[in-house]
């Protein structure tokens, strides 16, 4: 089936099998492999993008119910908020700042699912964090960073939640 | 040795932000998966056909419609493994029949037992040509319950004569060392087993290439281990096996070594003379990747009945899973740690280690430790509860003295340095207990349905214990490069922990040579021969000790060249760490840059630390937890933990360990295990059912930092990588109990869920009913 769909602010047009998930059309198809695919029951979140900006699990969504949609991945999260290559989102920045992430494994899906609760909710008191990530595991950090950094990209990123 | 600890006013200590996270954060790692090389274009993708049941004789396998399936490549049997050696035990102690095969030929000993490869091109047939290959079982009664296993008439190895693959009996001149006790408390308490579920699962990648060498990119803790087992399971010499590490999303103990699968991935590259990957799904992963934990520990505790313990026996009895692995081996360290913190003249340890129809038992965080530390600070809190006395006060009775020289253990363990003492009281002070007890004590009074209960822990681990070689020791080999940048190559082998960053705040300290200029490389086999890898909480104190000694080395190698090229004394040369280089002491802007020298001839050191000794991490954690008694449903309120791991050399990543080590001891502590029905059939293969812990269970943690140097390292640092886990279960553990011990309850066993909770509750009141 052919499917349009705009990621990390690219139109493209693919033919993709109908079973396809958007994990892996992300990833190989349009080799965008940050987002990780850590389990096959939506438990993990390693594989969270944005699409029309709410987090998805991406292993969950078929690529053709994509169709028509705006996908942002890891890779395109700072370019979506007008940030140049070398520059990190401030949620990529907090996450950095408050060692937000050990092996890596998580943190794509990590970074977008608290871009995704940011955008719902820019100011969450700490239980909101723990409570809007639960979807999203992590096995080395426990958690204790992750929110950390949460917050304090809530902080940097001002009233309205806009970077 | 030289000056202890950390020198100057130098970066060391300091918080220094990753230099790994950039990338990670912007374009994700390049784990196995993710990996594109030409060397694997068109590779062939494997999916293993796995055991549905937990024992059975294989009768028959059909591969035939399998086979004949639209995208299937080929199928592999254990038939087809003809030039490979015979399956051999793990660890040459096991008994000779007990050895892991890479298919499973005849026999099946458990649910996830590879039987057959399927290859195929597309991503999606895999699993489906998989369910074509017909495979007859006949099955055998399965053994689930390691202590049943002991005395099973069903041997999974009929040939060995015995479920038992090690065992160590007890000292019988010791059976009577509570003899002169007032009092003696004992107990059967369960270890139980764990996932040890790194977000990363299993995989390997696999090419021949043409220089007759096997290339395989495997996620692993040490690619020089991995090299040696993949050597070792295709029948091969270590010059055939070059091993490539990429990215590693978490490993916990799991990822030492080659699993039979990922060395298989190289044998069918071998045989269909194609590039092959493999990577497993979660499911596959929880029931095939090894579990950890897994001890049924019976503790016996006495002493007089003002407090003072003198008498511990400790008999485990190992769950190994089907085929003994380094499960097998841990309780060695369980019982080598069985005293603890604890001054015990009398002790008595034993273990036997049994094989079980379930998936093999590995290293996970604390591998062995944490074992003994809850199995000790379990038996303290039963002997505390038995003569009528504070937790807190009866560890404080029984701590061994604050001690800076070598202290043998009962056991024969010799702990480095230690103070028990200030470990304790600082936790405690930290986490107001007074406040805390009087709390707890309105709760009771009140009959609120929200109690509170407060647990108490502590714990001394080994860390950076010796390699097969003997002393634990590490290699590293030092660059500078004419463009001013340096290069480090490592033994070690992070994922997660950070020897990027820290390795280069190391060599930046004693060169000049600024971080970002520094690059650190590991896991190439071709280009880092020797090393020990990453786990048992060894990388800073060993490869970091061996980096910063070849930083050193290298210093003098300059000082002598330069001081030829200058004409000055090498001794009036110091490192300029403004430019990079040498200068003449007290003339600045004097002599010549490290990269000066390097143009003129490579200046490289390559250097080996050895450590006298392992060293010996310890703290005192504090755990609060709230227990609803109508529901039995636990809450962890805070978790106050001293962690003392000698001299820090980058606070934020130590605190991240403790951080990762806390919530993986509270996990097993309230809420994580790996269950099995009694056919021997796994009911937590995804993690929809195996209860992960997430960030809504735990709460932020409140550390408490203390630094006991080491005189085993000149970094003066001991292991932080495990510490978290070790102190942390039985501190919530015993919290639990404590928050319904006086409606009588004296253990809850782990994990402490809800329903264990609500029926201790219960039968304790049935019994007060009885007696009253």
């Amino acid at each position: 089936m052919q499917v349009s769909i705009t990621v990390n602010s690219v139109r493209r047009r693919d033919d993709v099998e109908p079973r396809m998930m958007l994990a892996h059309y992300l990833r190989d198809v349009c080799g965008l492999r940050a987002t990780n695919i850590g389990c096959d029951t939506t438990s993990c979140g390693a594989c969270t993008v944005t699409v029309d900006g709410e987090s998805v699990k991406s292993c969950t969504v078929l690529a053709v119910q994509t169709d028509g949609g705006t996908v942002t991945t890891l890779e395109g999260l700072a370019a979506s908020v007008g940030l140049g290559p070398d520059e990190l989102h401030p949620v990529q920045a907090a996450f950095r700042a408050e060692h937000g992430l050990q092996c890596g494994f998580c943190t794509p899906g990590m970074v977008m699912a608290a871009v995704g609760l940011l955008a719902e909710n820019p100011h969450p008191t700490e239980p909101e964090v723990r409570e809007g990530l639960e979807g999203n595991l992590c096995r080395c950090t426990g958690y204790h960073n992750i929110v950390r950094a949460v917050l304090t990209a809530a902080d940097a990123m001002g009233p309205g939640g806009d970077a | 040795m030289t000056t202890l600890g950390l020198p100057r006013g130098s970066i060391l200590g300091t918080r220094v932000q990753r230099l790994e996270d950039p990338g990670f954060l912007t374009t994700g790692a390049v784990y196995t998966d993710d990996i594109v090389d030409d060397r694997l274009a068109r590779a062939v993708r494997v999916t293993f056909v796995r055991s549905p049941l937990a024992h059975a004789t294989v009768t028959s396998i059909d591969i035939s419609a399998a086979l004949a399936a639209e995208g299937c490549v080929g199928v592999v049997t254990a038939g087809d493994l003809t030039d490979i050696p015979s399956p051999a035990p793990a660890f040459a102690m096991y008994p000779e029949q007990m050895g892991l095969p890479l298919l499973a030929s005849g026999t099946v000993r458990y649910v996830g037992e590879p039987v057959a490869a399927v290859l195929t091109d597309g991503r999606y047939d895999g699993e489906d040509i998989a369910e074509l290959v017909e495979v007859g079982y006949d099955p055998l009664p399965a053994v689930v319950d390691p202590v049943l296993a002991l005395t099973s008439e069903t041997l999974l190895f009929p040939g060995a004569g015995t479920n038992v693959a090690y065992e160590m009996a007890p000292d019988p001149e010791r059976d009577d060392i509570f003899s002169d006790c007032e009092v003696v408390a004992t107990r059967t308490i369960v270890n139980q087993r764990v996932a040890v579920a790194p977000l990363e699962v299993r995989a390997a990648a696999a090419v021949w290439e043409e220089d007759g060498r096997l290339t395989t990119w495997i996620p692993n803790q040490g690619a020089q281990g991995t090299q040696s087992s993949v050597a070792r399971l295709l029948g091969l010499d270590v010059s055939q096996v070059h091993v490539i590490t990429p990215a590693v999303g978490g490993a916990f103990g799991a990822k030492f070594g080659a699993d039979p699968e990922a060395a298989l991935v190289g044998w069918i590259a071998r045989r269909f003379g194609r590039p092959a990957t493999w990577v497993e799904t979660r499911s596959d992963n929880l029931v095939a990747m090894t579990h950890g934990r897994g001890q049924v520990q019976t503790v016996t505790i006495g002493g007089s009945r003002t407090g003072r313990v003198t008498a511990y026996r400790l008999d485990i009895v190992q769950d190994s899973g089907a085929y003994p692995r380094i499960g097998a081996l841990l309780p060695t360290l369980t019982q080598l740690m069985a005293p603890g913190v604890y001054d015990i003249d009398n002790l008595q340890t034993s273990f036997r280690s049994v094989v079980t129809t379930t998936t093999p038992v590995g290293a996970y965080r604390g591998a062995g430790r944490p074992e003994a530390t809850a199995a000790i600070e379990r038996a303290m809190d039963l002997f505390a509860a038995e003569i009528g006395m504070d937790p807190a006060d009866v560890r404080r009775l029984n701590l061994l003295p604050a001690f800076t020289e070598p202290f043998r253990s009962s056991t024969g363990a010799i702990y480095d340095s230690g103070n028990y003492p200030m470990a304790l009281d600082t936790v405690l002070a930290a986490a107001d207990y007074p406040s805390l007890r009087a709390e707890q004590a309105s709760r009771r009074e009140r009959g609120d349905v929200r109690q509170l209960g407060i647990g108490v822990s502590v714990y001394v681990e080994i860390t950076g214990g010796g390699s097969e070689a003997g002393a634990p020791k590490e290699n590293a080999t030092v660059e500078v490069h004419p463009d001013g940048t340096a290069s480090i190559l490592t033994g070690t082998s992070p994922h997660g922990q950070g020897h990027e960053t820290v390795w280069a705040m190391l060599v930046s300290n004693e060169l000049g040579i600024e971080m970002d200029k520094i690059t650190v490389r590991w896991g190439d086999t071709d280009l880092v021969l020797r090393g020990g890898g990453t786990g048992g909480s060894r990388s800073l104190q060993q490869g970091g000790a061996a980096v910063r000694q070849a930083s050193l080395e290298l210093v003098d190698l300059a000082k002598s060249r330069a001081a030829a090229q200058l004409e000055v004394s090498a001794d009036d040369l110091v490192v300029d760490h403004g430019r990079a280089g040498l200068m003449v002491t007290g003339v600045p802007g004097s002599g010549v840059t490290f990269a000066a020298l390097a143009a003129m001839e490579p200046l490289l050191v390559h250097t080996i630390f050895s450590a006298p000794g392992a060293t010996y991490p310890f703290g005192a954690h504090v755990a609060v937890v709230e227990v609803d008694v109508e529901t039995g449903k636990a809450e962890l309120m805070r978790l106050i933990a001293l962690d003392d791991a000698g001299v820090v050399v980058n606070p934020l990543i130590a605190e991240g360990q403790r951080h990762g080590g806390l919530a993986q001891g509270a996990a097993q502590a309230l809420l994580e295990e790996v269950l099995y029905d009694e056919d021997g059939n796994p009911t937590t293969t995804t993690l929809a059912a195996y209860p992960f812990v997430s960030a809504t269970e735990l709460p932020s943690f409140e550390l408490v930092t203390t630094e006991t140097p080491t005189t085993y390292n000149p970094l003066g640092a001991k292991g932080i990588g495990e510490a978290g886990t070790i102190g942390s279960t039985p501190a919530v553990q015993s919290a639990v109990v404590d928050a319904v011990a006086h409606l009588g309850v004296r253990h809850v066993d782990m994990p402490t869920t809800s329903m264990r909770i609500w029926a201790a509750i219960n039968a304790a009141a049935a019994d007060k009913e009885t007696t009253d």
